[in-house]
């Protein structure tokens, strides 16, 4: 038996063999040759039957797939043998070029071509680049990159996940995911949360395992082993059986002695809104605007976003939603706003701050979030990302009052702004942490390095001390002014005991983590949820601070969490 | 060479779906034919069987595109594949 472990990001037992994404392919280098021992035509016949071996792959695999994605495998087949794509590389294979460079540069004239056309043609560009992807890959004789296709189910083994790949990961084939690479807060962690796929991340060593090999993995302890016997298949069962238990939420946040914890989701538009209140969700803890403006050349109209608003807020009838203005930059970049150029992205002119590169912007969808408020009843709160300093709290709190909005806010993500909670809420009537970014700035650790992990971890004590100091700024200001979080820290069922026992008085999370987070709440009481924040406060690390809080809460191994 | 004038009739216009199925009628034929919007010269009409030309092309619903061919058996393959410009494959 061979042991691993990373860190746990998705709670789950599972059995299943592995497969391993295969390497990302590398660019034929510019300007390589023709094999002198192959002529142009020679060249030009295997490109012509490697595109056809392409197109009878994709062909043969949307046989089998749904009818969504059936649509598209059926377009990028079609495009594999594509006179456009196929005699522009026949024609730079005649000029001397190899048919991997021929192809690849023929691809990305094509690609460019369909940018600069924009909108629906804009985006089948990344189905340009696949199919040429796949064409490289078949003249190599290397596996075509992307998910492994397998009609059985499979363990994903992964350095990293891109986003264009958790696009296609699909559920019912892949029954875990594990990466060598990233860390708990990278996108592939979001991911994985999000679809309530059993994850772990930064699991070093996993390379050496053969694809077939068969595994047992627990998200939750962050485990995996090779060999598994009848000990891990009865705690497959158990964990079966109790998540069936975990999956329903019954719409109230309570703790053992009745104080209320709000339990609310974070979501990324109307559809994810219909989906989190059907889940139970007291509210909206996070909407994320940003789907109204990616992927897009220029700015939503004021009409258009106050549709998507509005369909955020009706699927919560009177309930609270709190809204985050635009968070451009760094990880989210966006043509009209931001500086692709900046050497430092994560310290540059992002969240808030972009208001003052483009003023209008943020005025603009303040006016719009007004407008969708008063025609609902829900209970609209509003809240700028990045704010570092009181008179930026005050300016954004005026620019809310200007537009007719009444109830501003802050996110706390940056170190500043916990350490001057008492002045910003003096200026604002909210604050909400987030503790993704609270966690990058505070330990100088990018989210999206998993040499890192260790560091980019939400437990760290420094990071905690934080939340301790934004609750302590809000009782010294006076005015009960509350203090939620709002970052994947929320939805980790050990550390949200801890969250509330520093205070914070709501969590809003991934609406597939509020079943799992209320079960353990609902087994402590406010006081020992402070005593546990305490010690894991004096922990001398974030595993210590894990360690001690988990061992004090019995439920995490009951419900194998 | 024969020739054709069709008016594209899908909402769309010549992308998505309705771009793939006419490129897929194209490439089964025997014959090539080509397409340019209307008063294109003909040297830059693109393959018809393309699906990504098509794309390039862009043509909007309404929007008159002139279909060539030669060789055996063009003017019936020019006539099916006006009709198939002519239907629109948005609604079928």
């Amino acid at each position: 038996m061979q042991n691993f472990s990373g860190v746990g990001v998705m709670p789950g037992r599972v059995i299943g063999t592995i497969r391993h994404m295969p390497p990302a392919l590398s660019e034929p280098p510019a300007g390589e040759k023709l094999d002198a021992s192959v002529t142009a035509e020679q060249a030009i016949a295997g490109l012509k039957e490697a595109a056809a071996s392409v197109q009878a792959d994709l062909r043969t695999r949307a046989a089998t797939a749904s009818p969504e994605a059936k649509a598209v495998l059926e377009a990028t087949a079609q495009m594999a043998t594509d006179s456009m794509l196929l005699k522009g590389a026949n024609k730079l294979i005649n000029t001397g070029l190899s048919a991997e460079r021929g192809i690849w540069e023929s691809g990305e004239t094509v690609a460019q071509m369909l940018i600069t056309l924009g909108g629906y043609m804009a985006e089948r560009a990344t189905d340009v680049l696949d199919v040429r992807a796949r064409i490289v890959a078949a003249l190599r004789g290397v596996p075509a990159p992307g998910i492994p296709d397998s009609t059985d189910p499979f363990i994903l083994v992964a350095e990293d996940l891109a986003p264009a790949d958790t696009a296609t990961l699909d559920p019912a084939r892949v029954v875990a995911l594990l990466t060598t690479g990233g860390g708990p807060q990278s996108h592939t962690a979001i991911i994985a949360r999000a679809m309530g796929l059993t994850a772990i991340v930064a699991a070093k060593g996993l390379e050496v395992l053969e694809s077939g090999t068969e595994i047992f993995v627990d998200g939750a302890a962050g485990t995996i082993s090779t060999s598994p016997g009848d000990e891990e298949r009865r705690a497959v069962a158990a964990w079966l059986k109790n998540a069936e238990l975990l999956s329903v939420f019954d719409g109230e946040g309570v703790m053992a002695d009745g104080h209320l914890v709000p339990l609310l989701a974070n979501v990324g538009g109307g559809k994810d809104a219909v989906k989190a209140a059907a889940a139970g969700a007291q509210g909206v803890g996070l909407l994320r605007t940003e789907f109204c403006f990616l992927g897009r050349d220029t700015e939503p109209s004021i009409e258009e976003q106050v549709a998507e608003y509005r369909a955020v807020f009706d699927a919560f009838g009177s309930k609270k939603v709190v809204v985050r203005t635009l968070d451009a930059g760094a990880d989210k970049p966006l043509p009209f706003l931001t500086d692709a150029s900046e050497p430092n992205p994560a310290l540059g002119v992002r969240g808030y701050r972009t208001d003052t590169t483009s003023p209008g912007v943020l005025a603009r969808q303040l006016s719009a979030i007004a407008t969708a408020s008063a025609g609902s009843e829900a209970e609209v709160w509003v809240m700028a990302p990045m704010v570092s300093t009181p008179s930026e709290a005050a300016d954004f709190a005026a620019m809310c009052a200007d537009a007719g909005l009444s109830i501003p806010g802050v996110m706390v993500e940056v170190p500043s702004a916990a350490l001057s909670s008492e002045s910003i809420l003096g200026q604002v009537s909210f604050a909400s942490l987030g503790t993704n970014d609270l966690t990058q700035y505070t330990m100088a650790a990018d989210r999206q390095l998993g040499p890192l992990a260790a560091l980019n971890n939400p437990w760290q004590p420094a990071v905690l001390r934080l939340i301790e100091l934004t609750v302590a700024g809000s009782r010294a200001e006076g005015n009960h002014k509350p203090v939620g979080v709002c970052g994947e820290a929320a939805a980790d069922p050990a550390l949200a005991v801890v969250l509330v026992g520093l205070g914070v008085s709501t969590l809003s999370m991934s609406a597939r983590s509020l079943a799992s987070v209320a079960a353990v709440l609902k087994t402590v009481t406010l006081e020992r949820a402070g005593e546990l924040a305490q010690l894991a406060l004096a922990a001398p690390s974030a595993e210590a601070a894990r360690t001690v809080v988990r061992e004090a809460l019995p439920a995490l191994a009951e419900l194998g969490l | 060479m024969s020739e054709r004038l069709a008016t594209i009739a899908s909402a769309s216009g010549l992308h998505a779906r309705p771009a793939a199925l006419f490129a897929e009628a194209a490439g089964a034929l025997d014959i090539e034919v080509t397409i340019a919007p209307k008063g294109a010269p003909e040297d830059e009409a693109l393959d018809a069987s393309s699906i990504l030309s098509l794309m390039t092309l862009g043509a909007a619903k309404g929007d008159e595109v002139v279909l060539r061919a030669s060789g055996d058996g063009a003017e019936a393959a020019l006539d099916s594949l006006v009709a198939l410009l002519e239907t629109d494959l948005d609604a079928v």
